[in-house]
């Protein structure tokens, strides 16, 4: 059972193309990564997908029901959705706990006292339970984003998008919010995510697509897309990025 | 902090290094430019303040100005009366600020809202942010205050106070609006795209999220209508409301002596005074909190 079918996918802002006929499938339980250069689309993908920004052509499925359709209840598809963005964005004027019941409580209707408890098993399992009632300001980068991550899979989404999730973080933070992702993948939770980490990338994708120019320019398991790279976009890619010394 | 005690880290370590010779004499050098700064500041401030003084202290109008102006005795015997009249401008201070803050949060949501239902009415709430922005509050007082008697509407009041506090309401409720709107549209869209991704409706979105942030972020232009709308309500006195102000014209058109007038605009700098002084404080707070968020 495929969560998410993309066909065709087509997005422009005003006259530049960023997503040209674009299709992907990711099946139940696993981990599709998106890697390419900033600005090939990646952060946008996510973003058609999760109904922020309207396609210009194609269609999105979600557990085999069209989201792409204008009349659909863009509300009633994103509780099934959880996105985590690259600079956190967590709520400043609410605790921890907060940030996390928000969604619960005021969108899945769920009673408060069950909603916290479900918040706290859930920072315990990740050792935040004794920030929960820190406000973001007082966090680390590390833990806003693992806070964040938190946030959006408190209402058990069928799949969860992560937008450069450690992009804003110092390298020393990366890994901390990488190993909450490990452990999500080893969940079975089905994600698609974009990132700039390709030895996070490697260990955790079923299938890595190489983005250039907003199309999958290669597609397979990381043992091929990042270790053995069939396409020349793809290896001056990875050459570029291994030279920043990001592999 | 003092030369003898340890120097401490920011974590309360004591860090064990006394201060080195080169060190005391920067402290020496620094302390006698501050005296000499303090030292200019006095001067400066002695100067231009006691001329100002003697400016108007030798105008050749002083003395008769003194005598109208400044009668403390007579200030004394009114003061009962204007004290009285400046309950009026407090109480319909608390009554119209409640009024005016539901009207301009409705004006403001408003003209901040996306939804086609709403559409006529998000027009006609810009339509009326401009004209009462733009009407003298005189004249609105005025027009209110006379027009509204005037059409003869069974069962609607002909009560000064009512029709005074209702003009005033109209016209700092579209200043207000514009200060909440300003607030709102201030916080980033990131906000909004997070709340949305959780699955929040545009409603929740704005309820939970946007307007908690948007109402403290604005809460010091707030305070700041806050300290004008209380001179302000001094304006319905012209509707002949006995408020402090024309409390300060009853007493001094029977003597013609304006002591009143001072009385009264000292009373009500008594309260807006402390209540600038602490305005001051919550925007010196926020911005350093804002500052605080942009380096971390």
């Amino acid at each position: 059972m495929n969560v998410l079918e993309v066909k065709n996918l087509r997005k422009s802002f005003e006259e530049n193309l960023v997503l040209d006929d674009l299709s992907l499938t990711v099946p139940d339980h696993t981990a599709t990564v998106l890697i390419g250069a900033s600005g090939s689309g990646k952060s946008t993908l996510l973003r058609c997908i999760n109904l922020l920004d309207t396609i210009d052509d194609g269609s999105i499925f979600l557990d085999g029901k069209e989201i792409s359709d204008p009349g659909i209840d863009v509300d009633e598809v994103r509780k099934n959705l959880g996105m985590v963005f690259q600079s956190f964005n967590l709520f400043p004027h609410m605790s921890v706990l907060d940030n996390i019941m928000l969604a619960p409580v005021r969108v899945h209707k769920m009673s408060k006292e069950q909603a916290r408890e479900e918040a706290m098993t859930l920072l315990r399992r990740f050792d935040l339970a004794d920030k929960a009632d820190q406000y973001p300001d007082r966090l680390s980068g590390g833990q806003q984003q693992r806070v964040a991550i938190i946030r959006s899979i408190a209402v058990k989404p069928r799949l969860l998008l992560l937008d450069e999730v450690t992009s804003a973080l110092d390298p020393v933070l990366v890994n901390e919010v990488l190993s909450i992702v490990r452990d999500l993948k080893a969940d079975g939770m089905a994600m698609v995510l974009a990132t700039h980490e390709m030895g996070f990338a490697t260990q955790v994708a079923d299938e890595v697509c190489f983005l250039k120019d907003g199309n999958i320019v290669e597609r397979g398991p990381a043992s091929q897309v990042i270790s053995a790279p069939q396409q020349p976009e793809t290896k001056d890619f990875l050459r570029r990025v291994h030279e920043a010394g990001r592999l | 902090m003092s030369n003898d005690s340890p120097v401490r880290g920011n974590s309360g370590r004591a860090l064990s290094w006394s201060p080195s010779d080169r060190e005391l004499q920067r402290q020496a050098s620094r302390k006698a430019i501050g005296r000499k700064k303090a030292l200019v500041a006095t001067i400066s401030s002695v100067l231009v303040i006691g001329a100002l003084i003697a400016l108007i202290v030798t105008s050749p109008g002083w003395q008769v100005v003194k005598e109208t102006f400044f009668d403390w005795s007579y200030g004394g015997e009114v003061l009962g009366a204007v004290a009285k009249g400046l309950v009026v401008n407090i109480k319909l201070t608390i009554i119209a600020s409640i009024l005016i803050s539901i009207f301009a949060m409705t004006l403001a949501l408003l003209r901040t809202s996306r939804s086609a239902a709403l559409t006529p009415f998000r027009i006609l709430a810009t339509a009326y942010v401009d004209v009462f922005r733009g009407v003298p509050l005189l004249l609105v007082i005025l027009l209110v205050g006379f027009g509204v008697p005037a059409l003869r509407i069974d069962g609607l009041t002909n009560s000064v106070l009512i029709l005074g506090t209702t003009a005033v309401v109209l016209t700092y409720s579209a200043y207000v609006a514009e200060v909440l709107r300003s607030g709102i549209l201030s916080i980033h869209p990131s906000q909004r795209a997070a709340a949305r991704s959780l699955g929040l409706t545009s409603s929740q979105t704005m309820r939970h999220v946007v307007l908690p942030q948007a109402v403290k972020r604005v809460v010091p232009p707030l305070l700041n209508d806050l300290v004008a709308l209380i001179k302000d309500t001094g304006l319905v006195s012209i509707l002949g409301v006995t408020d402090a102000v024309r409390a300060a014209q009853i007493a001094s058109s029977r003597t013609f002596n304006y002591t009143p007038y001072v009385t009264a605009a000292i009373l009500f700098l008594l309260i807006t005074i402390p209540l600038t002084r602490y305005t001051d404080r919550v925007l010196a707070r926020s911005i350093k909190r804002q500052n605080a968020q942009g380096a971390a």
